[in-house]
């Protein structure tokens, strides 16, 4: 390899061998809900849109915005932030969820998904809206945009870490196996990825379309550090996070197993609501509530 | 503006290894440039590179469509990324090039070397005959095709400078040199490089020498051919083409690219919105390469100095029939 750089060590820090407090869990958990509320809202409003893969990402982007990435409002311009990429960019609605909930964007504002002249295109546009860090929505780019930051911020010597987030469907292009190959060559530990493994693709089952199994093993034969958790339990995903922080010499894969369309009951495990999808205003209200928002609340969203 | 120069020299060098060269001497100027490669260091010209800042050189291996977006990432930590592979691999990584280099409008250059029948042996898989039109496609991308190792130099410093989504031809054979030491290069600026005033040709890349070599012949026969450089593809130099439009009256393209998409459509774009002229038409005739040494290939595909000579005689029968 010709890269002399030397290779930056995580300090394992005490501090990632505390427990984590349980009101981070609390708040993380709470800035979920909201994600899953707006998504469907500005879903709703669209009249258009992806709704199933906003639900189940929407644990994992409300851990990392909430508990993990050194990327607030008001660094976005800052050479040492975080940077996450959404590789899976029709989920942009859950990420313009995130962004509004930490005040990346406004409330109001981000809920005029897909309109024309609308800041909020379908799929994550970095000229629109310079924190999503760059544009997303033909699947495999992100995650190969993420590992070239990943080595741009190595060879600056930042300490600063990329994540991105990975659809399980994407995992049938091409380009994603050039990636992971590409990243674990380089020893990019400062790469986080993360697939929202929710079983469910365009069309069907992921095991109807292109299987994916046995997926762990997989990037395990690529020299990945890989992590297995249930992506929707807000602990196990930020103790998860921590352990890739602190692994050396490797990329780190979490797979997160998760349930399309979860936390509202007549989308989950039906691959139809994958979308794009036109939401009646009852179908709104029903998930809405399902996703425990009140009616005052319901009516703003929908108004 | 010379009303003369023959060739100057059958020089030794390729502009692929005249790019890697200039590329090479720019590092101290350019501390910002990585040089990206997908296993052909050594065919592009950037092995000068990796010898010299192997620390500015990312090995992808052969795997250009990851290669092609990571640029994406490296320029958005402020980097200024060379991608480096063959015409042909660019054209595989060209949803890539699109989406996150050119909507994301990152300052990443591309760098093709091996376009055209100039491949040579190599054959018609090697040959990129579609390169130009593709790129030139994207909104954004500048698409540029020096003519010979002299102007190389000048064009990839003039591409490091500026701020924005590039992509550049080399060249795999060696390079006829058509400039002088004075030669000025910049970006969407095309060049008069012989004055005539029955007939322009507007040529590019490999091209350049042999229009040159045509114009020479047509003196014969009491035709003054005009010979346009057009290193820059896109943006045009409509100004410069509706001048000659107005002052020649008509037009011969020579591009080792096919006719369609290429140089030929960007002057006839840029004249039918100017001072619409006859335009004959010198490249691959919508067909595919194969292999054979370049210069019989060109003579194959109808790309050397008698094909154009013969496209002017046409054109100027053309323009007089008007």
């Amino acid at each position: 390899m010709a890269n002399p750089i030397p290779l930056r060590l995580h300090p394992a820090s005490s501090a990632q061998k505390k427990p984590i407090p349980q009101n981070l869990i609390s708040d993380v958990m709470a800035a979920a809900r909201y994600v899953r509320q707006h998504a469907i809202a500005s879903i709703y409003h669209a009249g258009s849109g992806h709704p199933g893969g906003a639900m189940s990402c929407a644990d994992v982007l409300a851990s990392l915005f909430g508990a993990e990435l050194n990327f607030w409002a008001d660094n976005v311009s800052d050479p040492h932030r975080d940077r996450f990429v959404l590789s899976k960019g029709h989920a942009a609605p859950a990420l313009y969820a995130v962004g509004a909930h930490y005040g990346f964007c406004d409330k109001r504002e981000s809920l005029a998904l897909r309109k024309l002249n609308s800041k909020f295109q379908g799929h994550p546009h970095v000229l629109d809206l310079p924190w999503v860090e760059t544009s997303t929505g033909s699947l495999g780019q992100g995650f190969s945009v993420a590992l070239g930051m990943a080595m741009g911020l190595r060879m600056q010597k930042s300490q600063a870490r990329v994540y991105t987030l990975l659809g399980d469907g994407e995992l049938q292009e091409g380009e994603v196996w050039e990636a992971a190959m590409c990243a674990a060559h380089h020893k990019l530990d400062n790469l986080c990825a993360i697939i929202d493994y929710n079983k469910l693709q365009s069309d069907d089952r992921n095991d109807n379309i292109m299987r994916l199994e046995p997926l762990t093993a997989k990037f395990r034969a690529f020299d990945w550090a890989v992590i297995e958790i249930d992506g929707h339990d807000i602990t196990a995903i930020l103790t998860a996070l921590r352990r890739a922080s602190s692994t050396s010499g490797r990329p780190s894969m979490l797979i997160a197993h998760t349930v399309k369309g979860k936390g509202v009951p007549y989308m989950e495990n039906v691959p139809t609501w994958h979308g794009s999808v036109k939401l009646t205003r009852e179908k709104t209200e029903d998930a809405l509530k399902a996703l425990g928002a009140s009616r005052e609340e319901i009516s703003e969203f929908l108004a | 503006m010379s009303a003369a120069p023959a060739l100057i020299a059958q020089g030794n060098d390729s502009l692929r290894e005249a790019f890697g060269k200039a590329l090479t001497g720019l590092a101290d100027e350019f501390p910002n440039v990585v040089v990206l490669d997908a296993d052909i260091a050594g065919g592009t010209g950037v092995h000068h590179w990796r010898k010299a800042y192997p620390e500015r050189f990312i090995q992808f291996g052969i795997a250009e469509q990851n290669m092609m977006a990571a640029a994406g990432g490296l320029a958005a930590t402020g980097l200024i990324p060379i991608v480096t592979t063959f015409a042909v691999f660019c054209l595989r990584a060209v949803e890539q090039a699109r989406l996150s280099l050119a909507y994301a409008r990152r300052n990443a250059k591309i760098v093709a070397s091996h376009p055209g029948l100039d491949v040579g042996p190599d054959g018609g898989s090697a040959q990129a005959l579609e390169d130009m039109a593709a790129f030139r496609a994207i909104p954004g991308m500048t698409v540029i095709s020096p003519a010979d190792p002299i102007e190389m130099a000048l064009a990839t410093r003039a591409i490091l400078k500026f701020d924005g989504p590039v992509y550049m031809r080399t060249g795999r054979s060696p390079a006829k040199r058509v400039f002088g030491d004075d030669h000025i290069f910049e970006i969407g600026k095309g060049k008069t490089v012989r004055d005539g005033n029955d007939v322009t040709i507007v040529a590019c890349g490999v091209e350049v020498a042999r229009a040159i070599e045509a114009a020479n012949s047509l003196v014969e026969e009491g035709i003054k051919a005009r010979v346009v450089n057009m290193a820059t593809i896109k943006p045009i130099d409509d100004a410069l083409l509706a001048k000659c439009a107005e002052e020649t009256g008509c037009f011969v393209t020579c591009e080792d690219h096919n006719i369609l998409g290429g140089l030929g459509s960007a002057v006839a774009e840029s004249l039918s919105a100017s001072l619409p002229s006859p335009i004959e038409y010198v490249g691959a005739r919508d067909v595919f390469g194969a292999s054979g040494e370049p210069e019989e290939l060109a003579q194959a595909y109808g790309l050397t100095a008698p094909f154009i000579a013969q496209a002017a005689r046409d054109v100027i029968a053309r323009k007089k029939k008007n």
